[in-house]
């Protein structure tokens, strides 16, 4: 009999919360893992681009720094009105884009089939794990004196750092993706009669896509910070080359102008990306 | 005549150090043809691991097992399997993942989709062919996977514990599904589970698995007529078989308690 009315007094609560009564709303905002409306998530997001220009601004505008070390958001707007007026900077975006995405497809031609392979066949990954585990830690930025001496300075050079940078990580993020296959699915496979292709092709390959394809996502974002160190040096032309230009005529609007080009292109590259694996493989978000 | 034969076949695990654990001791079991025989045993007991090695999933550390004189040397079409997990395939529709097989074996399109039809209505899931697994509630799910295992037209059918992670009605209701098809389609089925009711109530025989080392300890015959209604399950003979397997299965439970 102790237990009732203790009982009793606590099952409203339990009621209530289960409901979600708007009473409770903002203590809930706060309570770990509670999820946000997609409202509160965009003007949040938002709101920290605006109190950033903000303490730029402050800092700019308001003398604190010298503009010879950091333009404000005006002058950095200006510049960037300039460069695509006076210095045809959408030809720089044009080859910058076009190196990215050159040298990521280069890599993913390669990487994938591979990855795949050795995900598939412990033979296989046997014999190159350890060379491409070894190779994943090398820096890309480091073999451009290299690749200069070897393809030039032109575009294969460019090309060639992308590839460095991507290729191995690619390879065994694929691997370990396929590797960890469902091996129930597997074993159901081949109580329906699959041979070892059909579970290579109809298994682990369609069970993979959109580990593999996230794994792409992720890469190409790193992908666009070898472009621009790959154009720092021995270029004439794409956004790295623009920077180091302006970097000589002190013009940090420019500079900053070019860094905010490369994100929102990344930014968009990365959202169609993701909406793009989302359409392909549906049944994989359900 | 014996479709299935099961000779001498033992399984013995290697653990760590050296050590090992005997899974099965060595068994000697038949199964005719058309029959149902249902494998019950306490958990742990090695009785999945015979199922598997019938399979083809897995292999006996001695003996062999012949399907109509043949030696079973892997997986294959002719025994088609249900697992206790869920195992359709996520990417593909409900009708995609029944005729994974057919596709396989490169049958037509056209007699594909009119097995798979055939099969969906057997199930009851006409209207779900193109959801995909994750839409679908577990009984579904493995009602879909049954379809899966039999329009590959299996010799045997293989379940092990398909039921097991359902709730009790929907239990109940998949039990009277599959029995119904049985009765229509006659295939060797070897049914594992820890569930006395369910064994008694689908099969003709029900083989007792000790704890482990597993072997069979006992069989018994259950000839209630078919088709069979529900309504057998609390009829005086039901009880009578059912109390008797409780006894064994209690004893052999309780042996597996003191390891």
């Amino acid at each position: 009999m102790d237990v009732a009315p203790v009982m009793t007094p606590s099952k409203p609560t339990i009621a209530s919360a289960a409901t979600g009564v708007p009473r409770a709303g903002r203590r809930r905002a706060l309570a770990p893992l509670e999820p946000v409306s997609a409202r509160a998530r965009w003007l949040l997001g938002l709101g920290f681009f605006v109190v950033f220009v903000m303490v730029w601004s402050l800092f700019t505008l308001g003398g604190l720094v010298s503009p010879t070390f950091l333009a404000s958001p005006v002058t950095m707007v200006k510049e960037g009105v300039r460069l695509f007026v006076e210095y045809n900077f959408i030809h720089d975006i044009g080859m910058t884009v076009w190196r990215v995405f050159g040298g990521f497809i280069l890599a993913t031609v390669v990487a994938v089939p591979l990855g795949i392979a050795m995900g598939t066949w412990k033979g296989v990954e046997a014999f190159f794990e350890p060379f491409v585990s070894f190779c994943r830690y090398l820096p890309a930025s480091a073999f451009i004196p290299l690749l200069i001496l070897w393809a030039g300075i032109d575009e294969a050079q460019k090309l060639l750092v992308i590839f460095i940078g991507s290729v191995f990580q690619v390879t065994l993020m694929v691997a370990v993706t396929v590797g960890g296959a469902r091996r129930d699915l597997v074993e159901a496979a081949y109580t329906l009669g699959a041979n070892s292709r059909g579970i290579v092709a109809r298994v682990l390959i369609p069970g993979a896509a959109p580990g593999i394809a996230e794994t792409l996502r992720l890469v190409l974002g790193w992908a666009w910070t070898y472009v621009i160190v790959a154009e720092l040096i021995g270029s004439s032309s794409g956004i790295g080359h623009m920077i180091t230009d302006s970097q000589a005529l002190l013009n940090t609007g420019q500079i900053i102008f070019g860094i905010i080009v490369i994100g929102v292109i990344g930014l968009i590259s990365d959202l169609a990306f993701k909406a793009l694996n989302r359409r392909l493989f549906a049944w994989s978000t359900l | 005549m014996n479709q299935l034969s099961i000779r001498g076949v033992s399984r013995t695990f290697s653990a760590a150090r050296g050590r090992t654990t005997q899974a099965l001791l060595p068994i000697d079991f038949d199964v005719r043809e058309n029959d149902f025989v249902t494998i019950l045993g306490p958990s742990g007991c090695g009785k999945s691991t015979l199922l598997r090695i019938v399979a083809g999933l897995d292999y006996p550390t001695e003996g062999r097992v012949l399907l109509d004189g043949q030696s079973v040397e892997g997986p294959g079409a002719d025994r088609g399997v249900v697992f206790q997990s869920y195992t359709l395939f996520p990417w593909l529709t409900v009708a995609q993942n029944i005729r994974f097989g057919l596709r396989e074996r490169g049958m037509s399109e056209a007699e594909q989709k009119e097995r798979s039809d055939f099969f969906i209505a057997k199930v009851g899931l006409r209207g779900f062919e193109g959801h995909y697994p994750k839409q679908l509630s577990g009984g579904m799910q493995q009602r879909t996977a049954i379809a899966r295992a039999l329009a590959n037209d299996p010799k045997m059918l293989l379940l092990d514990e398909p039921f097991g992670a359902l709730d009790n009605q929907t239990r109940v209701l998949m039990q009277e599904l599959l029995l119904g098809i049985w009765e229509s389609a006659r295939k060797t089925v070897l049914f594992v589970t820890h569930d006395i009711d369910e064994a008694i109530f689908m099969a003709n025989r029900v083989a007792v698995f000790s704890a482990r080392p597993g072997r069979i300890k006992t069989e018994i015959a259950v000839d209630f007529a078919h088709p069979r209604h529900y309504t057998i399950k609390t009829s005086p003979k039901f009880m009578e078989i059912k109390a008797r397997l409780t006894e064994e299965i209690r004893a052999e439970s309780l042996a597996a308690a003191q390891h």
